[in-house]
């Protein structure tokens, strides 16, 4: 029994319970429990405003207060300051990306530091993007939008981070940088990594997902998995409003 | 007018240039912890004065010769930068940035007159060093070998400085840090920490600045206030912030001072605040800074 609890806990990355989260005197998450597995990919859905960014901002402790618990790889994160919960294996990629622009490509690229030995070598990531490779020596936010998304990615991809937390990777982006990202996940899913996807573009977000919560008002109001989509297309329309 | 002295032209150049090098080094502490931190650090002219103290003191108490204090002031006025970081700046950090201009104001004003207590407001002599004694004599002016040195050895640290902030990866942490602190540190980086470490950075530039400036100037407790206001003017001229801006003004209105001194000595004591409203009128945010 004991041995199956193990197997079962060692499975769970990523485990939310009771989050509270404020901005100021904001409170904008109200109680938000998820689990995350080894190599699922989850994906928050939701309206503007529904909380989906700040749950991912709450997780990396980059909000004013945040309550309840969060445990990474088994560890208790409520107390830690942000950059002790990247070394546990974290990796975020910001809505507005967040490349520096007083950076170059390459140096925006080695900015972050190892979180753990298995990461990506800057070859194997020159492969994945060719054009970063082409444009190392680029100020970061010269690059196109395509391509400062692909250096955001990148650049987590690299410090070996095994738990990626992406926010809106597809907004504004051409249909081929979008198919070129869903691609890029599915690598990163077989390479065994755990994604939270925060997504605008269902289609895009539907077929590569394991699960899905729906957020409204800084809740979770239903947990969706892959197989019962269809089914549950109506309510989904209902809370997303497409 | 066109009767040029080129002896008196050159030394006001030479006299020029080394307050420049004092802009410069005092500028660009300014600049770093601006980056960075966004707090004005008013306290930076009483470090440069503590600096000079800490030069007189350790000669006159402990026998610590020059290239010693050059060495360990900038060292010992680093660390008291890091303990007012990390006691007094840090817990007023979320605060509006008013209160730690204030804060690092109050500072300057205690050990000011902490200073004007205990040694009085006159100033104390410090001997230029042996090996720095003597002079060069050019064919337009004589040169004393210490203020070549001055100059020299300022360049080098304010070189030194720009090269670690734009070409080394903790210089890198640092203009990221400067840009989106908040995201660095979600990547795993300890950004208090190198919050600390580049305040006591900058204001051990004033350390340096201080020691350096103990043979030339008088060493008082009024040294730092007196040269401070010059130099918010420069860091306002060449841009918040900037790094290159802040050496290339400094070094720059040393100069133009210098100039002024000889075409219009009238003059001299104004013109750079002269240059601050010319530049403030048509280019805001300084010759060298980013307009927001």
């Amino acid at each position: 029994m004991t041995a199956m609890m193990n197997i079962q806990s060692s499975r769970e990355k990523l485990r939310v319970a009771d989050l509270h989260a404020y901005y100021g005197e904001s409170h904008i998450l109200h109680g938000i429990d998820l689990t995350l597995n080894q190599g699922e990919l989850i994906t928050l859905l939701g309206r503007n405003g529904s909380g989906r960014s700040t749950t991912l901002r709450a997780i990396m402790n980059m909000v004013d207060r945040r309550t309840g618990s969060i445990v990474v790889n088994g560890e208790e994160t409520i107390n830690m300051p942000s950059h002790r919960i990247a070394h546990l294996g974290m990796g975020f990629c910001p809505e507005e990306r967040g490349i520096f622009a007083s950076l170059n490509v390459e140096e925006n690229l080695m900015l972050p530091p190892e979180v753990r030995s298995d990461g990506m070598s800057v070859e194997e990531i020159y492969d994945m993007f060719p054009n970063l490779a082409e444009r190392r020596k680029s100020q970061g936010t010269r690059l196109s939008g395509g391509e400062q998304q692909m250096l955001a990615m990148a650049r987590i991809l690299r410090t070996g981070a095994n738990i990626l937390l992406l926010d809106e990777i597809t907004e504004g982006l051409a249909p081929v940088i979008v198919q070129k990202l869903a691609e890029v996940l599915l690598q990163l899913k077989e390479r065994g990594l755990t994604i939270i996807l925060v997504e605008q573009n269902f289609r895009f977000a539907a077929p590569i997902a394991d699960r899905h919560y729906l957020m409204e008002h800084g809740h979770i109001v239903e947990e969706i998995k892959a197989d019962e989509l269809e089914a549950k297309t109506e309510l989904l329309n209902t809370y997303l409003g497409v | 007018m066109f009767d040029i002295n080129l002896f008196a032209l050159f030394g006001q150049l030479l006299i020029g240039l080394i307050n420049g090098s004092f802009y410069a080094l005092l500028a660009l502490g300014l600049a770093i912890i601006f980056g960075l931190l966004k707090v004005i650090n008013f306290s930076q002219g009483a470090l440069y004065m503590l600096g000079a103290f800490g030069a007189w003191m350790g000669l006159n108490y402990l026998g610590i010769s020059y290239w010693w204090a050059l060495f360990l002031v900038p060292l010992a006025v680093g660390a008291i930068g890091i303990l007012c970081e990390r006691f007094l700046i840090r817990p007023i950090a979320n605060e509006d940035h008013l209160y730690s201009l204030l804060l690092t104001f109050g500072v300057a004003l205690v050990l000011q007159g902490l200073f004007t207590h205990w040694y009085g407001s006159s100033g104390l002599p410090y001997a230029i060093p042996d090996e720095l004694k003597g002079g060069f004599r050019l064919p337009f002016m004589y040169l004393p070998t210490y203020r070549a040195w001055i100059i020299v050895v300022s360049l080098a640290v304010c070189l030194g400085t720009w090269l670690l902030i734009e070409k080394t990866k903790l210089g890198a942490y640092l203009r990221a840090g400067t840009e989106n602190p908040q995201l660095m540190q979600a990547f795993g980086i300890n950004v208090p920490l190198i919050v600390t470490l580049t305040y006591g950075f900058g204001v051990a530039l004033a350390g340096f600045a201080g020691v350096l400036a103990a043979p030339v100037y008088s060493v008082s407790p009024e040294m730092g206030s007196n040269i401070l206001i010059v130099v918010f003017a420069i860091v306002v001229i060449g841009g918040m912030g900037s790094i290159g801006g802040a050496i290339a003004t400094g070094l720059g209105m040393g100069v133009v001072e210098g100039l002024t001194k000889y075409f219009y000595p009238e003059a001299s004591n104004t013109v750079i605040f002269l240059v601050m409203v010319l530049v403030l009128l048509t280019k805001p945010a300084g010759l060298f800074g980013k307009e927001a």
